[in-house]
């Protein structure tokens, strides 16, 4: 079989494919599009609504501002001054990026609610009661402190790639290390500044858990509340939420793309900066955000664990809700797996139009928050499959196959990139070389090109199974009745205010995840 | 430059030809890679296809082994037709080796394991690794991976692999351009030999003549996606078919004249041609072809610059009455100083070309 005719088969395989995963965001637009004009843009634009982006866009806003304010000395901190114990504060600082945003809220919550643990110690102090962390400050504070570790990774990732050369031109000129710094050493790091907060600015606009759980009407919320009550009116919410995240996306890409000229060649390692007399301020900084950000909730939900466990909680009990989503996640990131191999292959080794317009539908699960692609499914479930299964008796459209599918159309996109990098660093001069000595093209590819990918597929499925792992709002909607899983368990402990039960899903999940650190951390210094 | 190889060659049956190209084209958008290629190469036969970067000579060595598709003209190997009008032989079924410039050796496979891959299904498999390895001289090295060999015996790695099935031709990409220097004589050499000892025919791709020069049995100079000569390596020095041809195949002064028949006059004085001429011309003279004297006998010059590198002396002069500088070389030691006043002339007869800008 020659290449064309390989390529040819991949196009008929990835295109059926491509058009169900734009089946969802397909719908929900063509549904949003049959709400009325005028009650749309009544609804659009009564105050409730506009309360409902004013709000979205005060916690985006806010919260990018706050990540950056730690995130920024904190990477200067540990990639170009002489702080002490770098490589560990590098590793906690990155770490509270494993915790799931609703975990980290409830944790939040039990620990500086008004009734939560702090309260408990303050009690006999006469505090009868703390004031109440929901709404903006602890949706604010939930989404910082979990968030900020990606524009800690961009940053630092930036001050390496730095040349250090142009600050020591900088100083040769004459100018002083604070105008250095200010002139030099910030603007060129500004690229990698505007990823990061983009980065996060993009995970705060599609956060459902956090915003949820702290009562705080965004948008997302909104949207999940809509659900019940007209689902017209939420699939237009959803459009123009879609259109926001994309809008981000787009941002984040050109962002990305400047950020890459210092990149190119290889610096010499940076000269660090004694911190002096500052030491003990620099400790106590790094120290006050793991604090906060990673052994507060850790602490806590350790705590409600050991609580629950006195009160006769059984540990057991989470068994079931762990193997469920170890399940439904392992399903998933099996399909992801394979279904980023055609795309990859399409975009890297036949580059054209057509095949560049498939990769850029796969990846659109990028721009769909999990509560969009959860009412979209809930929308083709309660009107396409519930009356295609109901002449079988199937009136729960829900199921576990629905959900795993939903993943894949929202996690598919973690598949394909680092498969698609892996591919991109297999010479095709070898797969030339393969076809010179006797084999086909689809042997060449096996033989040759997919062992060498292995390392990028293997990151990409894990990637997709810890992400699904922690997914809440599309298995909240999506996972059939009594289909109990980790993040399903530990949302309905909160509801009920439950905080012990909640704690063993929890902890699993923040242990689960912390191995997706493996990947996410560059093996550096 | 004498070569001697065409003549250990046995005799050859006009239709003996491993690879017929004939009017070959090929276009990657609006650019057009190879225009109406043809030539043809004797079986057993080194031939280099040389040219500058971008001339087309990769492509068409891509369009041999069939990793790209001609958009017209057709392509022979050994008499059977592989590429024309409604036929197309996947490369698998080409029986081509091809040596890649960077090698392109599996990362992930032994020597060994790289060596026996275009070997599946045969029997001999692990006789015929021995062999090859024992061709290239590495034996010993089979279990070892791709990043553990130097450059050099990587080169030969790849070689090896190519010739492992017994393909009807290989071709070669710029198979040195990755050595150094000082390595690059040997490894040439060390090929030359493997692919006389494998007694299979060749095409080389390369931008630097001397090293087509020293390898080929015949050259063919590539300009502009089309083939511009084809020779023996003296037959191209000695006998360029074109100013362009005689400027890429090494250092040539081009020395403006009047051509009478069989003689020029320059300001060098009257230089014998190879061939007649009428009219204005230039004369091609080689740094070689050119003598300084102390005084008298030539044009007057003074010397403007000069390099020594050991085996000879570059040598810059200006003429003293035209304002043309001359490129001579002459033996290490010779007694000239910048500033020295010299006189120079030429050796022997030279070839002219009619002297338009566009002369080609």
């Amino acid at each position: 079989m020659t290449q064309r005719r390989f390529a040819l088969i991949l196009l008929a395989v990835s295109l059926p494919l491509a058009a169900l995963l734009l089946l969802p965001a397909g719908y929900l637009i063509v549904r949003a599009g049959a709400v009325e004009p005028e009650r749309a843009i009544a609804y659009l634009t009564r105050p409730g609504t506009l309360r409902v982006v004013g709000r979205s866009l005060l916690l985006v806003i806010t919260v990018a501002a706050a990540a950056c304010a730690v995130a920024v000395p904190a990477a200067w901190l540990t990639v170009r001054s002489d702080l002490r114990g770098r490589r560990a504060w590098t590793v906690l600082l990155t770490m509270p990026l494993v915790i799931p945003s609703y975990v980290g809220a409830l944790a939040l919550v039990s620990m500086f609610g008004q009734r939560g643990t702090l309260q408990g110690w303050l009690a006999p102090l006469g505090v009868e009661r703390l004031p109440s962390l929901y709404g903006f400050w602890g949706a604010w504070l939930a989404l910082t402190l979990f968030s900020y570790p990606y524009v800690f990774l961009s940053v630092r990732a930036g001050l390496r790639g730095l040349d250090s050369a142009l600050e020591e031109a900088s100083a040769t000129l004459g100018r002083s290390r604070l105008a250095t710094l200010w002139h030099v050493t910030l603007r060129q790091l500004l690229p990698s500044i505007t990823a990061g907060a983009l980065l996060v600015a993009l995970y705060t606009l599609s956060d459902f858990g956090a915003v949820a759980i702290m009562q705080y009407n965004v948008f997302t919320r909104a949207i999940y509340l809509r659900l019940s009550l007209d689902l017209g009116l939420a699939a237009l919410l959803s459009v123009v939420l879609i259109v926001l995240t994309v809008g981000l996306l787009a941002a984040v890409t050109l962002a990305e793309r400047r950020g890459t000229y210092y990149t190119r060649r290889t610096p010499r390692p940076p000269r660090r900066v004694r911190l002096g007399r500052w030491q003990a301020a620099a400790q106590a900084f790094c120290g006050l955000v793991v604090l906060l950000a990673l052994v507060a909730p850790v602490g806590v939900l350790a705590h409600w664990l050991v609580n629950g466990l006195q009160q006769g909680e059984a540990l057991r009990d989470v068994l079931a809700p762990l193997q469920r989503s170890l399940r439904a996640a392992g399903l998933a990131a099996a399909v992801s797996g394979l279904a980023a191999l055609p795309f990859v292959f399409l975009q890297v080794r036949a580059p054209g139009p057509l095949t560049g317009l498939l990769a850029r539908g796969a990846y659109l699960g990028y721009a769909l928050p999990g509560v969009v692609v959860g009412l979209a499914f809930v929308f083709l479930g309660a009107n396409v499959l519930h009356d295609l299964g109901a002449p079988f008796g199937q009136t729960d459209y829900r199921s576990l196959g629905l959900l795993v599918f939903a993943y894949t159309v929202r996690f598919l996109p973690q598949a394909l990139g680092p498969a698609r990098a892996s591919l991109l660093q297999v010479n095709p001069h070898l797969e030339e070389s393969a076809l010179t000595l006797g084999r086909s093209y689809p042997r060449a590819l096996l033989s040759v090109t997919l062992p060498l990918m292995r390392s990028g597929v293997v990151a990409g499925v894990a990637l997709v199974f810890l992400t699904a792992m922690k997914e809440l709002p599309i298995t909240l909607l999506l996972a059939p009745t009594g289909y109990d899983t980790l993040a399903t368990r530990i949302w309905s402990a909160s509801s009920e205010a439950f905080y012990a039960r909640a704690a063993a899903p929890a902890l699993i999940l923040v242990a689960i995840s912390a191995l997706s650190l493996v990947y996410i951390l560059e093996p550096d210094e | 430059m004498t070569n001697s190889v065409p003549d250990l060659l046995p005799d050859l049956a006009p239709d003996s030809e491993a690879v017929a190209c004939r009017d070959l084209r090929k276009s990657f958008g609006s650019v057009r890679a190879v225009e109406s290629l043809s030539f043809a190469l004797r079986r057993g036969e080194l031939l280099a296809l040389l040219g500058p970067s971008g001339c087309g000579k990769t492509t068409a060595l891509r369009l041999i082994a069939g990793l790209e598709r001609p958009d017209g003209g057709t392509i022979h190997l050994g008499g059977r037709l592989v590429s024309g009008p409604g036929v197309f032989v996947p490369p698998n079924r080409r029986r081509v080796g091809l040596v890649f410039q960077d090698y392109a050796l599996f990362p992930h496979m032994t020597v060994e394991r790289n060596i026996a891959y275009g070997l599946a299904g045969r029997d001999d498999r692990r006789q015929r690794v021995a062999e090859m390895l024992a061709l290239v001289g590495l034996d010993g090295l089979g279990g070892r991976y791709p990043h553990a060999l130097s450059g050099g015996q990587q080169q030969r790695v790849a070689l090896a692999r190519a010739l492992a099935p017994q393909p009807d031709i290989v071709l070669l990409d710029e198979p040195f351009s990755n050595l150094d220097v000082a390595l690059r004589r040997q490894v040439r050499e060390e090929v030359q030999r493997i692919l006389y000892e494998a007694g299979v025919s060749a095409i080389l791709v390369t931008h630097d003549q001397e090293e087509a020069m020293s390898l080929a049995d015949r050259i063919g100079l590539m300009f502009d996606g089309a083939l511009h000569q084809l020779g023996t390596p003296r037959n191209l020095y000695e006998r360029p078919a074109s100013r362009r041809a005689a400027l890429f195949m090494g250092a040539a002064n081009l020395v403006p004249g009047h051509a009478h028949g069989a003689v020029a006059r320059t300001a060098l004085g009257e230089v014998r041609l190879i061939e007649p001429c009428q009219g204005a011309v230039e004369v091609v003279l080689r740094p070689e072809n050119l003598v300084l004297n102390g005084a008298g006998d030539g044009a007057a010059a003074v010397v403007a610059r000069q390099t020594y590198t050991g085996a000879r002396q570059d040598v810059w002069v200006a003429l003293r009455d035209v304002p043309l500088s001359l490129h001579v070389t002459c033996r290490a030691g010779a007694p000239w100083g910048v500033g020295q006043p010299v006189s120079v002339r030429a050796d022997g007869s030279a070839l002219a070309f009619p002297a338009s800008p566009d002369s080609t």
